[in-house]
């Protein structure tokens, strides 16, 4: 029973981020009917925001103590970060500690100019093109993007901390008489990943410009005849989109260390939960996102991986292709989407 | 003459004609110049022009013709490999078994890939042929490796070892893939002056089988089949009203661009006998598409251009370096060349490929039907000058 349970919290993490990017590309999908293959590398920018704000905050100058003496006694060098020097030490050691979370701030305008930008510059002149030529031309992007990332953070993964305060393990199951030990900040990813799921969904259900743009999804033309300039509204949904994974890139950077390939390795999977979900249905990309994640996390298990050594590396492939055989639409494909 | 009209036997030739002579057109500086960093005409570079231009040529009857496009050819162009060096690891290092049990393999395996993902397309058939190939690495790179049964060798990749079983392996041969005698690896130098040429027995054999390979293309492009699989492009509907199913004819084009891949990867590890998984990422398909992309898509030519394009690139711009740089723009003034070289630095070496991506990106905005298109239009437009001159007094009519 605790194993189970167990299992199921290991594959919300990775469900989440499946679920995130997933939810983005959808969108992106609904309103533009554009296939973007860029949006793992939207993901890695997310990330990596989260990497040059922690390396922004940890700025230093370097001071010279005499009262203290290093190990060959020569007066010890005291690097103090600017942020230190401005706060007080307390209030500056606590920003630097808390970095990642901090991060979110600066995604979000990032994420919404790069997003803006993307659509406005790249993705406007592929509306009428072939599905093919839209892939393609995402794809170049994508490489473009990871490839500048790679120049100037490096090919290593880069290591970034969460704070202290929610770094270690603790039981979720002690309540209830389980033994369930579960990383801290797994529980915030998933509770942030909720978060921002909701906040997408009332988004697009209670508010009139959300009203507007899923009316813009079921037919766009007439939503243009009624006199609304929907590409406006398309355009912003991009960028929501593009900001979406960017969040999802942000708060994964502490449990899988940012490298500048980690956008192309979930962008594949995510295609995946997308057709499996079923192509431009919001909840059933979110629902695949984590059925996929926990699934995922069954298949690692010790008892799979000896009956079936490897099927964690191949699960997900595996379902996707079942269910693109069985039901063609995918879990909860809406009739005429991407249908010749 | 071979059942192809003057034009395509003209390509053929022209094709021909460059590949055979490769040696000499690839090297078109001394030796020891300062440009022949820029020389082409090695036997492991050419081998790798010619074994992606195979590649291509496949890959191009499949997404050229029918339009569907495929983002894991990769899968083929690995196992290809892998049965290659499986032949060498039980029968001997000759290549023609090793290649023939290449292409059937590959041929098999895109039979069983191609009947699943073809019952969906557009989009969906990438997606499927994606989640296929990242499989099949999958499989390769861990779940077929384990003690028991170890298929691929895993992280190390497939090599020949000494307690291998080589039943038809002679006494006194030497360790390394040949063809009936002659090793892959040996190579005659010609010196001529300043300048010297390599002529190597693999690049040869990949030399003849790429004109063969692409002599069938042109058939294929020229048949009723042929015809078929554009129809299938153009308007699948139309066609099946017409009576014709088309499935059948896409299975056929998947698995013949199938069977070229594998071949390519026959050839590959006919001319290094190693085999690993990383050939079958799907950034390794990824790369064909660019290649295809580049050089124009469903034209013949196009796909062997961008595979030769990408190929010496790559290459070239790996090379250059910041020294080199400093070199050719020394004679900027200082402050000005220290910027100029500032500028093109991230373009150079380890960043060759921000220049594919951003190249990539322009030929599909701008160019769609890239080199091969990017060259007529040049080709009108000298004309159209030419004309032009000849006929500026005259005065259009009015409509």
């Amino acid at each position: 029973m605790d194993a189970l349970i167990l299992q199921i919290l290991n594959g919300l993490d990775k469900g989440s981020a499946y679920a995130l990017i997933a939810l983005g590309l959808t969108l992106i999908f609904g309103t533009l009917g554009v296939v973007n293959f860029a949006h793992g590398a939207l993901f890695m920018i997310g990330a990596f925001c989260a990497v040059s704000l922690s390396k922004l905050l940890k700025f230093s100058y370097v001071t010279i103590d005499e009262t203290q003496k290093d190990f060959l006694g020569n007066p010890l060098k005291v690097e103090t970060p600017y942020v230190e020097s401005w706060f007080g030490p307390e209030l500056g050691a606590s920003i630097i500690d808390w970095s990642v979370p901090l991060s979110i701030l600066l995604a979000i305008p990032v994420m919404i100019l790069v997003g803006l930008i993307m659509e406005r510059g790249l993705i406007k002149h592929f509306y009428k093109r072939e599905h093919a030529d839209q892939i393609l031309v995402t794809f170049g992007l994508a490489i473009v993007l990871q490839e500048i990332v790679k120049y100037y953070f490096g090919a290593n993964p880069i290591q970034t901390p969460p704070p202290d305060a929610l770094m270690g393990v603790s039981n979720l199951g002690a309540w209830f008489g389980l033994d369930l030990p579960y990383p801290n900040w797994r529980i915030v990813y998933f509770c942030f990943a909720a978060l921002v799921i909701a906040g997408v969904f009332s988004f697009l259900q209670f508010t009139t410009f959300g009203m507007v743009v899923r009316a813009g999804m079921a037919d766009r033309e007439t939503v243009g005849l009624l006199g609304i300039d929907i590409d406006k509204r398309f355009t912003v949904m991009f960028a929501i989109a593009a900001c979406v994974a960017g969040l999802a890139g942000v708060m994964y950077a502490p449990i899988n260390p940012p490298n500048y390939h980690m956008g192309m390795d979930f962008l594949v999977l995510s295609f995946v939960v997308v057709v499996v979900g079923g192509m431009g249905s919001l909840p059933g990309a979110v629902l695949a996102g984590f059925m996929l994640g926990i699934l995922e996390s069954f298949a690692s298990t010790t008892w799979a991986t000896t009956t079936l050594p490897g099927i964690n590396q191949i699960i997900i492939y595996l379902v996707a292709i079942i269910v693109l055989l069985t039901r063609p639409r995918g879990l909860m494909g809406r009739k005429g989407v991407m249908e010749e | 003459m071979l059942g192809l009209n003057k034009n395509d036997l003209t390509l053929l030739a022209i094709v021909a004609v460059l590949t055979l002579f490769a040696p000499f057109i690839l090297n078109p500086f001394p030796a020891d110049s300062a440009m022949a960093q820029f020389n082409a005409g090695y036997p492991d570079l050419m081998q790798r022009f010619i074994i992606f231009g195979i590649f291509a040529i496949g890959f191009n009857i499949l997404f050229g013709l029918t339009g569907y496009l495929s983002f894991g050819h990769a899968a083929f162009l690995g196992v290809g490999s892998y049965a290659a060096v499986w032949m060498f690891k039980l029968l001997s290092y000759n290549v023609v078994p090793a290649i023939g049990l290449a292409i059937i393999v590959a041929g098999l395996f895109s039979v069983l890939i191609g009947y699943v993902s073809l019952r969906r397309s557009g989009i969906y058939f990438s997606i499927l042929t994606l989640a296929f190939a990242q499989m099949s690495f999958a499989l390769a790179y861990s779940v077929l490796s384990n003690p028991k049964f170890n298929l691929t060798n895993g992280e190390t990749g497939l090599q020949v070892y000494k307690n291998d079983p080589q039943i038809f392996h002679g006494e006194n041969m030497q360790d390394f893939p040949h063809f009936f005698g002659i090793y892959m690896n040996s190579t005659h130098t010609m010196n001529f002056g300043a300048w010297s040429f390599d002529f190597n027995a693999g690049y040869y054999l990949c030399a003849i089988v790429m004109i063969l390979a692409f002599y069938l293309s042109i058939r294929i492009f020229r048949s009723p089949f042929g015809m078929m699989l554009r129809a299938i492009k153009s308007n699948q509907t139309r066609m099946s009203y017409t009576g014709l199913n088309p499935r059948p004819h896409t299975l056929a084009a998947f698995v013949i661009s199938g069977m070229y891949a594998g071949l390519a990867g026959g050839l590959m590890a006919a001319m290094d006998p190693l085999a690993g998984a990383e050939r079958m990422q799907w950034t390794a398909s990824g790369e064909v598409v660019l290649m295809t992309i580049l050089g124009g898509t469903g034209t013949l030519i196009g796909p062997v251009l961008g595979a030769g394009f990408i190929k010496y690139f790559e290459n070239i711009f790996s090379k250059i370096n910041d020294t080199i740089l400093h070199q050719w723009f020394a004679f900027l003034p200082d402050g000005i060349e220290d910027f100029v070289v500032f500028i093109i630095h991230p373009f150079i070496g380890k960043g060759w490929h921000l220049t594919l991506g951003i190249l990539f990106m322009l030929v599909v905005v701008f160019l769609p039907g890239g080199l091969v298109e990017g060259g007529q239009r040049l080709g009108k437009w000298i004309k159209s000058r030419g004309k032009s001159d000849d006929s500026s007094a005259t005065t259009e009519p009015a409509e």
